[in-house]
């Protein structure tokens, strides 16, 4: 549970990365541009930062389908806030606010039926697009203050995008939370074991509520990002991105069992997607493909050590 | 059967009549032939969906993937139909069905014998399948005119003025009713859900009733996935894009549980109504078109609740029940 | 009996898990028409036994026979095709299932085309269920009976196999007086059906008047066999457990002292009504009662676990609003669950680890943990209550259960509560980790602890309680003091419920 050391599945990553890294930059002289390189993660960093909350909802045995929707709505109350001409520092509390609203209302309703979230976060993930959607309609949102569009499209220094540096600082955050302190050892406890952490007095249902209010968080943290990088707002802002994300979750070893999983891993696997991904798209393979090319990655990171270890056992029990 | 279980059922198929009368008081359009036609063949590519994702829920699974599985069969069959016209529409309803068959397997196969979690496997399934789609048609649409006529022909003809996916999903239902409720594997696929430990000492196999599932889940997707291109004539890489979502809703608006063994096909059928209902119902209302997606989902999260009151239990029955203090909920 | 052809010959029966021995040797018979007890403590290896015989586990060596031929079962299918059916403690069903479908799971009559007959299904539950004399309506849910009806229905189902060997593993634990004359009756029709009966029971009085014959098992090996009718009750007691009751159970000797806990009036819908009771410094509480009497609930209720509808709680006088763990924990409550698996232990964890859960602040520099800290709040309690392991990473899942019990108890001492409640802490351990928790249990009320004990067992209730209150169908029925505990009464005082 030590943020240095490395698992298993960390190694096997840190290996894949490796070999992307080498496979990209022998298929595209583009590939070990830094430049190039450091521009690739904005086309991952927003999904990054949810997949960070993510992480710790489902290490505590919950999972949230809905963040795409709490991005959308977030993105979209904004973008209504904006017509109305709010500042800068209101956007960003604002979006912050409903995404953590929005979560935390997840939270709620799942402690509160007592039921799996994976039911419930589908129920929102409609009732929160519904919402943004109705709002929007096939219109777009396109009047935002002159400088919002720092977070999005504004470099550090010159050449760290603003939004990666918010990536960075939310890893090492999120890293130093789950494995340092004791609120990180009580996800653990819950997801391993949900009733035997609330025989010893764990909170549970306040951790519960508070995980899904995080993840809202991170959600309206994204949703700023990404409104501020793309300068509009429309009805089908983020589709998709809760599959991106789980798959992020997952592949970085993240058990959906609950109880196993680093921040480390994820991190890897965050940019083993974003570099395979940019990778790809200098050698021009359209996006819906490179998803086929992560979804056998997903398959295969999880199928792989089951596979070995079925084997293992059958040769060790036919001695 | 179960009281408890027949009466949620009633109230769901009462909702449902009085949403349709409602609707029909304020806008008399909604119940004119044409539109019925429509309901009729919105709640019958369900219905369809519905039966395969129901056996999987039983079975505490789930899968994600179906969608991407319909799309997989339409795009593959259009391109068939247009490389070779002269194929009878009956050749497509059973390439459809093995096709899905096969795919859904593959999630079977991942899910039974490997052991990932339904839930990680189907969306790896459900990705890659989409992404294979655009590698098989290079990201082409195939429009109505590219399309053979037999192709067509099946899938958007009608009897007596019902559509033919109706009817097909009607064919569909029975043939799954007849399974869950009437043969020794559906009842198995209900034990298996309900206590997977217990069926296992009982004889029930865990592979061959997962694998199982996941076959029906992919047939039921297959076969939707012709009859959709078929009847809208038009088969693209995104078609019913997110419908994962839409079909699962429909079981748990159903009384279909998530954690399985619970769940009836006539239950599923009733949440599958509700959705096309709402769905076609919204714009007749002239409510914005655009809430329908908040209206699903606020649905869910009622019947959910609702679900969870009814599940609810006080405690275990230890005081003797003929106690005065006893007599609390039944 | 020698000149009839056993029905069940097991011989030579040996299981290990990893290391531990939990079968060693073990060789019996059962014949046709004849009741076989099989005695011993909890832990002697009975649960093994059954579940070798159910084919849930394959037995390491051994070997057993059916009628003659040795059979091997790879699974439960296999033993049920032999002829062998249990009938268990809590019955696993399905509960979303009706009754006559959990009676003919994987067996379902077919009609025409291999459609299941309902009607046919229904109509051969109802004649079984006739059969043993219960009402339970073959229609019925699953999760609406109550234990006694689903003990029925999984005899029902036994039955309707025509099983020839039927294995009832502890059946009145939970059953009303009037039930139990009920099994009785269905037991002797078996009998005299010429089916072979397998009977579990801790209690003597049962197995005095149904069995027959006896086999006493302890520690995984058969002490002792025959006749129930050429043995007494001492007998089969020295049989089990093998030296003399003040041997195992040493009375320690504490100071009583002031009321510490008062609980008054514990109520709630379904589990339990007015429970009153208190705990006195230094003192040994015990609760004894059946399986299934609501004590366990009771503790929960007391620890904040579980809601109740009416009653308070008061620490050294004075009253404490107690509704989540924390809240007891607070008040110096600390509760030690009856399943140590689920609830005690979070067993992919370092021994560490769960022992500073209940109180990370306590190994903490604000809200980061300290190791450090972690290691010497770890070391003091560990060794107090003589866990044996690597090291104290080492994961709680690869001890032994004694051990297991051991970091829990560890783990509640360390937040050095005033009132301990311990729920069946000796349960399916080794002797020795038995005797290790008892001489826990000393130390503490000497330190001047107070201890709550719940425990099914006879012998630990009467060994080392110093007041006994008992518990049947939801309430407090009688207390008695240490001058007046015999084990007649009290076991005649669990046993009492509405007829």
């Amino acid at each position: 549970m030590k943020i240095g050391a490395l698992g298993p599945w960390e190694l096997g990553l840190l290996v894949l990365l490796g070999a992307v890294v080498a496979l990209n930059t022998w298929l595209s002289p583009y590939f070990l541009d830094i430049y190039n390189l450091i521009d690739s993660t904005l086309s991952f960093s927003e999904k990054a930062l949810i997949a960070l909350p993510m992480a710790l909802l489902i290490i505590a045995r919950e999972i949230d389908v809905s963040v795409a929707s709490i991005v959308a709505l977030c993105a979209v109350v904004m973008g209504v806030a904006a017509e109305a001409g709010a500042s800068i520092p209101a956007l960003v509390l604002i979006s912050m606010a409903t995404g953590t609203l929005a979560g935390g209302l997840n939270g709620i309703i799942v402690s509160a039926l007592g039921v799996h979230s994976i039911v419930v976060t589908i129920g929102t993930l409609s009732l929160y697009r519904g919402i943004a959607v109705s709002i929007v309609g096939d219109e777009a949102y396109t009047r935002f203050p002159s400088g919002f569009s720092w977070f999005g499209q504004h470099y550090l220094g010159n050449y760290i995008p603003v939004e990666f540096a918010i990536y960075f600082v939310a890893t090492i955050i999120f890293g130093i939370f789950l494995h340092t302190t004791i609120y990180g050892r009580q996800i653990y406890a819950i997801g391993t074991n949900p009733e035997a952490a609330r025989y010893s007095g764990v909170p549970v249902t306040r951790y519960r509520v508070v995980l899904f209010a995080l993840t809202g968080f991170m959600c309206g943290i994204a949703a700023i990002l990404l409104t501020s990088r793309l300068g509009s707002v429309r009805l089908n802002i983020a589709t998709g991105w809760e599959l991106q994300v789980i798959t992020m979750v997952v592949l970085g070893g993240v058990g959906i069992a609950g109880g196993t999983g680093t921040i480390v891993g994820v991190t890897l696997a965050v940019f083993l997607i974003g570099l395979l991904t940019f990778g790809l798209s200098l050698i021009n393979v359209p996006g819906i493909v490179m998803n086929i090319y992560i979804g056998l990655m997903l398959i295969s990171a999880i199928a792989l050590p089951r596979a070995v270890q079925a084997l293992r056992k059958r040769v060790s029990t036919s001695r | 059967m179960n009281t408890l279980r027949k009466k949620r059922e009633a109230i769901l198929a009462f909702i449902v009549v009085a949403i349709i009368l409602l609707v029909a008081v304020r806008a008399p359009e909604y119940l004119a032939g044409n539109n019925i036609a429509n309901i009729l063949s919105n709640w019958g590519f369900l219905v369809i969906l519905v039966m395969g994702q129901l056996c999987v829920l039983l079975t505490r699974g789930i899968d994600l993937s179906q969608a991407s599985v319909l799309a997989f069969s339409g795009m593959f069959l259009a391109l068939l139909s247009q490389a070779m016209p002269a194929l009878p529409s009956a050749l497509y309803i059973a390439l459809a069905i093995l096709m899905g068959t096969a795919l859904g397997m593959i999630n079977g196969i991942l899910v039974a014998l490997i052991g990932i979690p339904a839930i990680i496997a189907t969306l790896g399934t459900m990705t890659i399948i989409r992404g294979l789609i655009y590698v098989l048609s290079s990201g082409v649409w195939i429009s109505s005119h590219e399309m053979s006529g037999p192709f067509k022909s099946f899938p958007a003809s009608a009897l007596l003025g019902v559509p033919t996916v109706f009817l097909v999903a009607v064919v569909v239902t029975l043939v799954f009713w007849m399974l869950l409720d009437h043969r020794r594997t559906g009842r198995d696929i209900y034990a298996y859900g309900g206590n997977p430990d217990a069926a296992r000492n009982a004889g029930v196999s865990r592979v061959r009733i997962e694998i199982l599932v996941y076959a029906l889940s992919g047939a039921a997707a297959g076969l939707c996935g012709y009859l959709w291109a078929g009847r809208y004539a038009i088969a693209y890489t995104q078609a019913a894009e997110g419908r994962e979502f839409a079909i699962i809703a429909a079981c748990v608006i159903g009384g279909v549980s998530i954690t399985g063994g619970r769940g009836t096909v006539l239950g599923a059928c009733l949440g599958a109504l509700f959705i096309a209902i709402v769905e076609t119902a919204l714009p007749f209302l002239r409510i914005n078109p655009f809430l329908q997606l908040a209206v699903i989902g606020a649905v869910i999260l009622i019947a959910v609740a609702a679900n969870a009151r009814a599940e609810r239990r006080p405690g275990r029955q230890i005081l003797p029940r003929t106690m005065p203090s006893a007599g609390t909920s039944s | 009996m020698e000149d009839l052809a056993p029905l069940l010959e097991v011989s030579e029966l040996t299981k290990h898990f990893g290391g531990v021995q939990a079968l060693n040797g073990v060789s019996f018979r059962a014949y046709p028409g004849r009741v076989l007890a099989l005695i011993g403590e909890n832990g002697a290896g009975k649960s093994t036994i059954v579940k070798c015989l159910t084919g849930i586990y394959t037995p390491t060596s051994g070997t057993i026979s059916i009628g003659g031929d040795v059979r091997f079962f790879s699974r439960p299918q296999d033993a049920a095709d032999a002829g062998i059916s249990a009938i268990q403690q809590e019955p696993s069903m399905f509960d979303e299932l009706t009754v006559a479908e959990n009676i003919f799971v994987g067996a379902q009559p077919r009609g025409r085309l291999g459609r299941v007959d309902w009607a046919a299904m229904r109509a051969g539950a109802a004649s079984v269920l006739d059969e043993i004399g219960s009402d339970v309506a073959p229609d019925a849910i699953m999760k609406n009976l109550s234990v006694a009806e689903r003990h029925m229905v999984s005899l029902a189902q036994a039955l309707s196999t025509d099983s020839q060997l039927i294995i009832f593993d502890e059946p009145t634990a939970a059953l009303s007086q009037a039930e139990i004359r009920h099994l009785y009756s269905i037991i002797e029709s078996l009998q005299a059906a010429g089916k072979a009966i397998i009977y579990i029971s801790h209690k003597f009085d049962e197995i005095f008047r149904i069995c027959d014959d006896y086999s006493v098992l302890r520690d995984g090996e058969l002490v002792g066999e025959g006749r129930i009718a050429d043995v007494t009750g001492e007998d089969l007691i020295a049989l089990m457990v093998g030296r003399t009751l003040n041997e195992i159970y040493p009375k320690a000797e504490a100071q009583i002292g002031e009321d510490v806990l008062r609980v008054t009036g514990f109520s709630h819908p379904t589990e339990f009504n007015n429970v009153s009771f208190h705990v006195r410094k230094g003192e040994i509480l015990g609760f004894y009662g059946l399986v299934g009497a609501g004590r366990t609930e009771v503790m929960e209720a007391v620890f904040g676990l579980k809601d109740r509808s009416d009653g308070s709680v008061f620490l050294d006088g004075v009253p404490i609003n107690i509704t989540k763990p924390v809240d007891a924990m607070r008040s110096g409550l600390a509760y030690v669950p009856e399943d140590r698996q689920r609830h005690g232990a979070i067993l992919p964890f370092s021994i560490s680890s769960n022992i500073s859960l209940p109180q990370l602040k306590k190994v903490a520099r604000s809200i980061f943990l300290n190791q450090a800290a972690e290691d010497d709040l770890v070391d003091d309690f560990a060794e107090q209550v003589s866990i044996r392991a690597t090291s104290w990473r080492q994961p709680v899942a690869e001890l032994s259960g004694g051990n297991q019990q051991k970091v829990v108890i560890g783990k509640w001492l360390a937040t050095n509560p005033s009132v301990i409640i311990l729920d069946e802490p000796t349960k399916g351990i080794d002797v020795g980790s038995k005797s290790a928790v008892h001489e826990t249990i000393g130390q503490l009320v000497k330190a001047g602890l107070a201890v709550i004990l719940v425990t099914s067992e006879l012998e630990e209730a009467l060994g080392i309680s110093d007041r006994l209150m008992v518990m049947a169908q939801g309430r407090i029925v009688t207390e008695f003091e240490r001058s007046a505990f015999s084990s007649e009464a009290v076991v005649a005082a669990a046993a009492q419920g509405v007829a």
